[in-house]
């Protein structure tokens, strides 16, 4: 048993969901395959929108993924530091917007 | 940033046996993933064939001005062997019976070949059609001497081929050293300048990208985009087509792999990336590649590895083109790097 929860060799063995559910695990990497696709979005800008959600999500797979997929695309070091700013930036105004519910609370609580 | 071949640093990867050694050892010895030679007979592609010949691809000596970082030659100013008159003349002998179309002159620098311009002229006298040149850039503006080969590359109507690893002055010194980035776009506007790379000109100029560092190049068409756009917008200049290759792990490559921990997962993504589509179109199955001292090899990889093309004809001295289209070609786990993804060759995706 792995002594720590995440193990980088890990990311490499993510299609082996799929042998403990076939139907479930085939119809995700489909979907997942489909959704990077291009679109009306650009395969690089989905990346770029991927990177920024991993850092939201803190998933340190997503991460390794993603900044090499970034690196693939010729993305640059300081696109994929903006990408992850504004993660940042919508992560934390979710935090901070909160602070309007506890102003509404407080008021509401105080004479 | 490395100043010195893996030869002059006398690294123990400067032998060959042992970059074989590790290619063969590890997770390709437990198992944990297939070897190239298993992965091709699930395709029935074992042993693998020549197709028509096109390309003689000749290295003209491991000189070179620059010291890159994933160089699979291990080339630079420290390497003296530098193919000599007398060879010169013997791959003339077998260009003027030969079926190969194209003459494809890697280095090093070729340019840095003192017979270089002589054996480029000849070669055209006894008949080859096209001529590429891998040019670094930065040969041209390195020596007053080289100050005029635009002119003689013009002159000849040779193709330009040269490595541009990104648009950007960072990415590109950091693989092939400091100021390597002003003097290649210097470089490339001089070309421009006597019509190499416009759109419509038959001179043509086309630019290698090889991903600086343990990653695969993306897609070929979305770099060529993202790469044209860059390069007029920031420093007007145009070239015709982009080649996205993939670093192959051997060499200084593999050096940096394994310095960087890199090379397991780089091997893992190589063999993920496999594409059975890409096997029957790899560069090996239409070019026979010739060493500075004559030796024949399938590839210039194989020959970075020393691994000579089977048969009773190894030298260019003793070449027989009938015998050597009935050779077997020789594989070994570097040969993921040309069928990941879209496949990898000197002239870019195979499909």
């Amino acid at each position: 048993m792995s002594k720590t929860y995440y193990d980088p060799a890990d990311l490499r063995k993510f299609g082996s969901i799929t042998e403990w559910s076939e139907e479930l695990g085939t119809k995700f990497f489909d979907y997942y395959g489909k959704v990077f696709e291009e679109g009306a979005l650009t395969a690089r800008e989905k990346s770029l929108i991927a990177l920024a959600v991993s850092h939201v999500v803190k998933c340190p797979y997503c991460i390794d993924a993603y900044t090499k997929d970034g690196l693939q695309r010729g993305v640059t070091k300081e696109e994929m530091m903006e990408a992850v700013h504004v993660g940042a930036a919508i992560e934390s105004g979710a935090t901070l917007v909160h602070g309007v519910q506890m102003m509404n609370k407080y008021n509401k609580l105080s004479m | 940033m490395i100043t010195k071949s893996l030869k002059k640093r006398e690294s123990e990867l400067a032998n060959v046996n042992r970059q074989l050694e590790i290619l063969s050892n590890g997770i390709f010895k437990s198992g944990e993933l297939p070897t190239f030679k298993d992965k091709i007979s699930e395709i029935d592609q074992f042993p693998l064939k020549p197709r028509q010949l096109e390309i003689l691809q000749i290295n003209l000596g491991y000189m070179c001005n620059q010291v890159c970082e994933h160089c699979h030659v291990d080339a630079g100013p420290d390497r003296k062997e530098i193919m000599t008159k007398e060879i010169m003349e013997q791959c003339l002998k077998v260009i003027k019976s030969t079926a190969a179309h194209t003459l494809d002159l890697t280095g090093g620098a070729p340019e840095m070949n003192p017979n270089f311009r002589w054996f480029v002229e000849e070669a055209f006298k006894v008949g080859i059609k096209d001529i590429i040149v891998r040019s670094n850039l930065t040969i041209i503006r390195s020596n007053k001497k080289y100050y005029d080969l635009p002119e003689f590359f013009k002159k000849n109507n040779i193709h330009i081929v040269s490595s541009m690893p990104h648009w950007t002055r960072g990415k590109t010194d950091k693989q092939r050293g400091e100021g390597v980035f002003n003097k290649s776009i210097k470089a490339l506007q001089e070309l421009n300048a006597v019509g190499y790379g416009l759109p419509g000109s038959n001179l043509r100029l086309d630019l290698v990208y090889n991903p600086s560092g343990a990653f695969l190049p993306g897609d070929q068409t979305s770099m060529e985009k993202d790469f044209k756009k860059a390069l007029l917008e920031d420093f007007n200049i145009q070239f015709h087509d982009l080649f996205a290759i993939t670093n192959l792990p051997i060499s200084r490559f593999l050096d940096y792999l394994i310095a960087s921990e890199n090379y397991e997962d780089y091997m893992y993504a190589l063999v993920d990336a496999y594409n059975p589509e890409a096997v029957k179109n790899v560069m090996c199955t239409n070019t026979i590649s010739i060493s500075w001292e004559g030796w024949l090899y399938d590839c210039d990889f194989n020959q970075m590895l020393d691994l000579k093309v089977e048969g009773k004809v190894k030298h260019i001295k003793e070449y027989n083109e009938d015998l050597l289209q009935n050779r077997n070609i020789r594989v070994f786990q570097h040969c993921y790097g040309c069928t990941a993804g879209a496949g990898s060759s000197c002239q870019g995706s195979v499909i």
